[in-house]
C-alpha cells in the first residue's frame, strides 16, 4: 500500500471532534506520561470519527497533543492503516504474503478487480468498495485470508468473494 | 504428558474469554499465590530463570536473564513492561489465537511478570489489524479491574499496576522491540541504535522490558506448576516448555498446534494430531521453519529436525516465531523468493542505506528472473547485494532477515534459478505449464 502514502489530503472542512470523541481522547491521554504517546490512539479516534484522516483532522490532532503538523504527517505516512483520503464503505484487504500467495491470493485479487471493475487502491463509483493488497494479517492457516473493514473473512475463494460482495452491496440502507 | 495442552487448554471452550470461566479453571490462582503468598519479585525472577523459559518472539533469549538486566537502581525512573502483540511475521498466527480466545491467561502472565519487574505501568502493543483481539483484551481488562486484579492495591497486597491496550497502525517493523518503543512514544516505528538496550533505557527513557505474548502466558504456568515441571517439558534443558507452532501451506490441517518444545518437524507436518500430511499427497519441496526471515530447509534437512531454538540453529536456520510454512513440489522457488522479497521491500523502515536500497533491488532482480528476463549474472548479483546488506551493517536485524530467504534458496536451489534464466520460465507450478505450451 506504499503507493498512496505520501501525502495527506484536504477535506476542505474544519475538523472538530464531537464531545464523545473528546472524552475518549482525555481518557487516552491519562494513560501515558507524555501527550505524544497518545498520538496513534488519538489518530484512531479521528479515523473512527471521519472514516479517514484529512489534513484538517491531522492539524486538529496536532493542536490537541501539542505536536507539529509535520510530526503528524511523518507518522501518518509511515503506517499503512490510516486512510489519507476517503475510502469506500467496505475496505476489502487481501493478503498476498507467502501462505496466502501459495493459496492463490493474486488470483483472488484479479477476480475482485474484474468483479468490481476497479484496480488496487481504487474505489467503486458508488463509493461502496475499495480494494487494497496487504501483507500477512495472521490468518495464514485459513489462506487466502482477507479483512473487510475490521473483520476477518477466511478462507476466501472466488465464489465466497462473490457472495460476500453481493451481500455487502445489497445491505440495508445502501 | 506429551499430549497435555497447557497454553491452549482453554481454547475452544465455551465462553473461554470470560473471567468467570477462567477462574473456574484455576485462573488468577497463580497471581494470588505470588501476591498474597509472600513471593518476592526476586523469587519470581529466579523461578523463571530456573524454568529455562526462552522468549517466544523470535530471538529465544532467556526471559529470566533478560529481566535481570533491569538496573537495581533506576534513579527514580519507573520500569515499563511492554507485551509485544505485533505478530506480523508472515506465517505467524499464534498470539492472535491466545488473545482472542483466552485473554485472561495473557493478562495474568503480564501482571505476574510486571510484579517480578517492579513495574507499575504496562502496555500491550497490539497490531492495528487485531481489532477483535484489542476489543477482547479491553473487555477482559475491564473485568480484571472490577475484580481488583488490576489497578490500586491488587488483592490487598499493596502492589499496583495499570495495564492498557495500545493499538499499532500497520507496520511490520514495530514488532522489533525498539521500533515498538518508538511507535508507543507516538513516532514513526524506526528501530533505535543499541546500546543503550531497552532494559537500561527504553520507552520514555526508562528501563523497559519487551516480551512476546506467548512468553508472558508461559509465566502463569511456571508459577502454577513450578520451574522444575516446566524445565522437564521439551527436548533438553536449553529448549524447554510447551510451545505453539503455526503450520501453514498446502497441508491437510493447517493451524496452531501445541507440543513440547522440540517437536519433530515431520511429526508436525505428517502427524495425526497435527498437520496430517500434505494435501493430495504432493511431496514436500521446501519448508520455511521460522517465518519469512528464516532460511529455507530442503526435504533432506527436515529429517530429524527438532523444532526448537538449537535444533534449527544447527541447521543454520531459526525457530523465529515458530511459523512453519510448508511448500510442495508444485512451488517455484524463484516465485517464492520474489514474494518474500516484496514483503521486505515494502516493510523496510528506510533508515539504513543497505536495507532501504537493497530490499527493492532484491525484489527487482527476482522479479526480472521470475518474468523470464533474467541473466545468469543476476544470480551472483543477488548474492552480492545480499552480502552487502547483512553482517551487522544496519541498525536492526531486519536486513539480515530479508536476505535469509534469498541466500538460502540460491544455495539450495541454484539449478532451479539457472533453469529459470535459461529457459525463461518456471521449472514447476502453474507458470511452468502455461509457458510449456509455447513450442520449443
Ligand atoms: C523485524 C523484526 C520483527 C519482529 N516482530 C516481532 C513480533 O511481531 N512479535 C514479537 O513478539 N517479537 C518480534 N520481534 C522480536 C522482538 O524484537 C523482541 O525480541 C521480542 O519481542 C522479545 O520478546 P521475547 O523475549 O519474549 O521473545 C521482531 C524482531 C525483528 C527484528
Ligand atoms: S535494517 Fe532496515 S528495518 Fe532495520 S532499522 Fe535499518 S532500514 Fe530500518
Ligand atoms: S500470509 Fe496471508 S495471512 Fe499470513
Amino acid at each position: 500500500m506504499s503507493h498512496r502514502r505520501y501525502s495527506v489530503a484536504e477535506s476542505g472542512q474544519p475538523a472538530v471532534f464531537p464531545p464523545e470523541a473528546l472524552k475518549r481522547i482525555d481518557e487516552l491521554l491519562a494513560r501515558y506520561p507524555t501527550k505524544q504517546a497518545a498520538l496513534l490512539p488519538v489518530l484512531w479516534v479521528a479515523q473512527e470519527t471521519w472514516g479517514w484522516i484529512s489534513k484538517e483532522a491531522a492539524e486538529e490532532v496536532a493542536r490537541l497533543l501539542e505536536l507539529t503538523p509535520a510530526h503528524i504527517d511523518g507518522v501518518l505516512t509511515f503506517y499503512t492503516m490510516y486512510n489519507l483520503s476517503p475510502v469506500g464503505r467496505h475496505l476489502i484487504q487481501v493478503c498476498t504474503s507467502i501462505s496466502c500467495h501459495l493459496a492463490g491470493a493474486e488470483g483472488l485479487i484479479d477476480h475482485c478487480r474484474k468483479r468490481l471493475g476497479i484496480g488496487l487502491e481504487e474505489t467503486t463509483a458508488d463509493g461502496k468498495f475499495t480494494l487494497v493488497e496487504v501483507e500477512c494479517i495472521a490468518g495464514c492457516d485459513k489462506a487466502p485470508s482477507i479483512m473487510v473493514n475490521d473483520t476477518y473473512v477466511e478462507p476466501v475463494d472466488g465464489k465466497k468473494m462473490d457472495e460476500l460482495i453481493e451481500r455487502l452491496s445489497s445491505e440495508a440502507g445502501e | 504428558m506429551a499430549d497435555e495442552k497447557v497454553l491452549l487448554a482453554r481454547v475452544g471452550k465455551e465462553n473461554s474469554r470470560a473471567i468467570a470461566g477462567y477462574r473456574e479453571d484455576g485462573g488468577y490462582e497463580a497471581l494470588k499465590t505470588v501476591l498474597t503468598g509472600g513471593w518476592t519479585p526476586e523469587k519470581l525472577i529466579d523461578e523463571v530463570k530456573r524454568s529455562g523459559l526462552r522468549g517466544r518472539g523470535g530471538a529465544g533469549f532467556p526471559t529470566g536473564v533478560k529481566w535481570g538486566f533491569v538496573p537495581k537502581d533506576t534513579k527514580g525512573k519507573p520500569i515499563y513492561l511492554l507485551c509485544n502483540a505485533d505478530e506480523s511475521e508472515p506465517g505467524t498466527f499464534k498470539d492472535r489465537l491466545l488473545m482472542e480466545e483466552d485473554p485472561h491467561q495473557v493478562i495474568e502472565g503480564i501482571i505476574l511478570s510486571a510484579y517480578a519487574l517492579k513495574c507499575r505501568t504496562a502496555y500491550i502493543y497490539i497490531r492495528g489489524e487485531f481489532y477483535l483481539g484489542a476489543r477482547v483484551l479491553d473487555e477482559a481488562l475491564a473485568e480484571a479491574r472490577r475484580e481488583g486484579l488490576l489497578g490500586e492495591n491488587i488483592l490487598g497486597s499493596g502492589y499496583s499496576l495499570d495495564l492498557w491496550v495500545h493499538r499499532g497502525a500497520g507496520a511490520y517493523i514495530c514488532g522489533e522491540e525498539t521500533g515498538l518503543i518508538e511507535s508507543l512514544e507516538g513516532k514513526r516505528g524506526q528501530p533505535r541504535i543499541k546500546p543503550p538496550f531497552p532494559a537500561v533505557s527504553g520507552v520514555f527513557a526508562a528501563p523497559t522490558i519487551v516480551n512476546n505474548v506467548e512468553t508472558l502466558a508461559c509465566v502463569v504456568h511456571i508459577v502454577k506448576r513450578g520451574a522444575e515441571w516446566f524445565s522437564k517439558i521439551g527436548r533438553n534443558e536449553k529448549n524447554t516448555g510447551p510451545k505453539l507452532y503455526c503450520l501453514s501451506g498446502p497441508v491437510n490441517r493447517p493451524g496452531v498446534y501445541e507440543a513440547p518444545m522440540g517437536l519433530q518437524m515431520k511429526d508436525l507436518i505428517f502427524g495425526e494430531a497435527y498437520g496430517q500430511g500434505m494435501k493430495n499427497g504432493r511431496p514436500v519441496k521446501v519448508v520455511i521453519p521460522g517465518g519469512a526471515s528464516a532460511a529455507m530447509l530442503t526435504p533432506a534437512e527436515i529429517e530429524d529436525c527438532p523444532l526448537d531454538f538449537d535444533g534449527l540453529a544447527a541447521k543454520k536456520s531459526m525457530l523465529g516465531s515458530a511459523a512453519i510454512i510448508v511448500m510442495n513440489e508444485d512451488t517455484c522457488i524463484v516465485n517464492v523468493a520474489q514474494n518474500l522479497a516484496k514483503f521486505f521491500a515494502h516493510e523496510s523502515c528506510g533508515q539504513c542505506t543497505p536495507c532501504r536500497e537493497g530490499t527493492p533491488w532484491l525484489h527487482k532482480v527476482l522479479s526480472r528472473i521470475e518474468a523470464g528476463e533474467g541473466r545468469l549474472e543476476d544470480i551472483d548479483l543477488l548474492e552480492r547485494i545480499s552480502n552487502q546488506m547483512g553482517n551487522g551493517m544496519t541498525i536492526c536485524v531486519f536486513s539480515d532477515a530479508a536476505i535469509a530467504p534469498v541466500l538460502s534458496s540460491i544455495a539450495k536451489f541454484r539449478d532451479e534459478y539457472r533453469y529459470h534464466v535459461t529457459e525463461k520460465r518456471c521449472l514447476v507450478g502453474p507458470r511452468a505449464g502455461a509457458a510449456a505450451l509455447v513450442p520449443a
